[in-house]
């Protein structure tokens, strides 16, 4: 049998850095890799999205007005954008949580191999999946009538800042992932869609008691969608008189949650990563 | 401790977890190029010693140096000069064999080419080439064991560790996988391995640990440990009546108590230095047994196994 060398390990800053990308980089493709053999996982998380679309545009559709006018299937589709944005950390906590109590964590580990490669390698590898997800609902808003129509540079801007903040909750999931076993995770499920939902995705939040206004009007879920809904220009954009701040400026709101949130939890789940099981 | 021939290097490692005390005080040394066998009873901490080494686990007390670098202070240094096949399996069974070998390959930072050449050789091998497009989920034990043990030797670490390497092998697939050890160590690679297989430790082990209760209670060569309990005489007769008489002269010769074994007609010994093998024949002779049998014959490491961990420890005595 031919002998093979342990590679030795890089001095430099750049050197450590190029490790650590081509560390991740291998994970991703090994994320991405299992969707080809779980197809089902992919298709759920496809598919999610899009019957959220049909149901939320027609059940909902005809019974909710907007202020200013418009039409509410315009209206929703920022909404869901925004929502499956936050949802996704249910879907990567728990791709995390199996992952840890599985045996390859421990040859990982025991590599040498960038610690930071297996977290910044499933976000990395969320970030095309979560693209696609939103792929689909594009497909699917367009076909119930959604338009942006403020040009390609604001569209292109409202996805960047859609994925932007995807790919920081997705760090948020990483860290949830490795807290919490996957039995406990799933009894979460049900509580993502009210945090979710007490925003204004799906109505405007003019009309809510004020303890429950004050909760939807900070909530980084409505910051998105607000952000969103300008960027498409969408209806309903116009509707409060006295916006809280993250309303009045919802791009800047969304940019300032973004980091904040990359802030806290990549460097937490880096080093819940390194010393989980010690 | 610095000393470059000593290739893993502990001292009073501790390690608890809640109320268990895994490891309590263990010391280790193991020369470069030589393989070390890790033996001890279920539990003893084996494995956790392992992880331990492996920067698996962070020892609560003491220090370990591995290929010149400390466990704890040095982690990363460590990983770059080490090898694990794990007790558990340590595959991403959602991939395929040779999906997991590609990958180990790529994290090793050979080569796309290299890595996939690599795999290539490795499966054929061992005997998985026709399962490698299957995800290992679908492998059977064995196979699971086999592709997790190739998958540590893609590259030949300075330092290698085997927890129960063939567990669960069939022997034609455990003779290959002691052939592997025995290339590598002829190529300078340090093993360090626990099993169960008493006979494994005797074949490929130069020296021995023996672990128990989370401490070494005795290291040596094969020779040396199975010298520690001396020779066995065993004598078979031939009138299952004279055995208790058999039973007799050899407790008066040897002043050890005899084992009698009826339904095979022996009775064994222990000897602790030096006997006249003459005497005793003589003797059985003049007290009337026809001994078929009388054999003088080292015991094996299964009985030194047995005779070192069965004795409770003072706590359990005290229980
Ligand atoms: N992660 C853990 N959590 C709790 N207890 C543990 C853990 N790992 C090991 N132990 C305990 O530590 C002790 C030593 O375990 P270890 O796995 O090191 O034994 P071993 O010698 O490898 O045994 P075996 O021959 O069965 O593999 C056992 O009592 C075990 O229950
Ligand atoms: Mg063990």
């Amino acid at each position: 049998m031919s002998v093979l060398q342990i590679p030795t390990r890089p001095v430099s800053v750049a050197g450590r850095l190029r490790w650590a990308l081509a560390d991740g980089w291998t994970v991703v493709r090994r994320n991405l890799a299992h969707l080809k053999s779980q197809p089902g996982q992919l298709i759920a998380e496809l598919v999610f999205p899009a019957v959220m679309v049909l149901m939320f545009g027609y059940v909902f559709g005809s019974a909710i007005p907007i202020p200013g006018g418009g039409n509410y299937r315009e209206y929703l589709m920022p909404g869901l954008f925004g929502m499956t944005a936050f949802t996704g950390v249910l879907a990567t906590a728990t791709v995390v949580a199996q992952d840890a109590g599985r045996g390859v964590m421990d040859r990982f580990r025991s590599m040498p191999m960038a610690r930071s490669a297996v977290p910044f390698g499933q976000t990395g590898a969320d970030i095309i999946t979560g693209a696609l997800a939103m792929a689909g609902m594009v497909v699917c808003g367009f076909a119930i009538g959604w338009r942006p129509h403020e040009g390609p540079a604001r569209t292109m801007a409202a996805f960047g800042l859609l994925v932007l903040l995807r790919y920081a909750i997705s760090w948020g999931g990483v860290l949830l992932g490795l807290m919490i076993k996957e039995e406990t995770l799933d009894k979460l499920v049900p509580l993502i869609f009210p945090i979710t939902m007490v925003s204004n995705s799906f109505v405007p939040t003019g009309g809510m008691p004020t303890w429950l206004r004050v909760i939807a009007d900070w909530n980084p879920v409505s910051a998105i969608v607000a952000a969103c809904r300008d960027l498409f220009g969408s209806p309903g954009t116009t509707g409060s008189a006295h916006l809280v701040w993250p309303l009045a400026h919802p791009v800047v709101a969304t940019l300032l949650w973004s980091i904040v949130l990359l802030v806290l939890f990549v460097p937490a789940s880096v080093h819940r990563y390194r010393t989980v099981d010690h | 401790m610095d000393d470059p021939e000593i290739a893993v290097w502990a001292e009073g490692l501790r390690k608890r977890f809640g109320r268990t005390e895994a490891l309590r005080g263990l010391d280790l040394e193991v020369v470069r190029g030589t393989v070390c066998g890790l033996l001890g009873p279920n539990g003893a901490g084996k494995s956790t010693a392992v992880r331990v080494l492996t920067t698996l686990a962070l020892p609560d007390a003491g220090r370990a140096r591995v290929a010149g670098y400390d466990v704890v202070r040095d982690a990363d240094e460590v990983r770059f000069r080490i090898g694990l096949a794990g007790q558990h399996a340590s595959m991403d069974d959602r991939l395929s064999g040779r999906d997991n070998l590609r990958m180990f390959g790529r994290l090793y930072h050979l080569p796309e080419r290299v890595a996939r050449a690599r795999a290539d050789e490795l499966l054929e091998r061992f005997g998985l080439a026709h399962a490698a497009d299957r995800i290992v989920k679908t492998y059977s034990g064995g196979m699971r064991r086999r592709v997790d043990l190739i998958a540590s030797l893609i590259i030949a670490p300075p330092v290698l560790f085997l927890d129960e390497p063939t567990t669960g092998l069939d022997p034609r697939s455990r003779g290959e996988i002691w052939d592997t050890i025995r290339e590598l160590v002829a190529g300078g690679t340090t093993v360090v391995l626990t099993t169960q297989y008493l006979d494994e430790a005797d074949q490929l082990a130069d020296r021995i640990a023996v672990v128990d209760h989370g401490r070494v209670i005795a290291s040596g060569t094969p020779d040396e440990l199975k010298a520690t309990i001396g020779t066995r005489v065993d004598v078979v007769v031939r009138d299952v009546a004279t055995l208790e008489t058999a039973a007799m002269v050899l407790k008066s010769t040897t002043g050890a108590e005899p084992e009698i074994d009826r339904a095979n007609r022996r009775v064994g010994v222990p000897v602790k230095g030096s006997v006249s093998f003459t005497d005793m024949v003589r003797e059985l002779d003049q007290a009337g047994v026809t001994a078929e049998d009388v054999a003088m014959r080292r015991p094996t490491l299964d009985e030194v196994f047995l005779r070192l961990t069965g004795e409770p420890t003072a706590e359990e005595a005290a229980a």
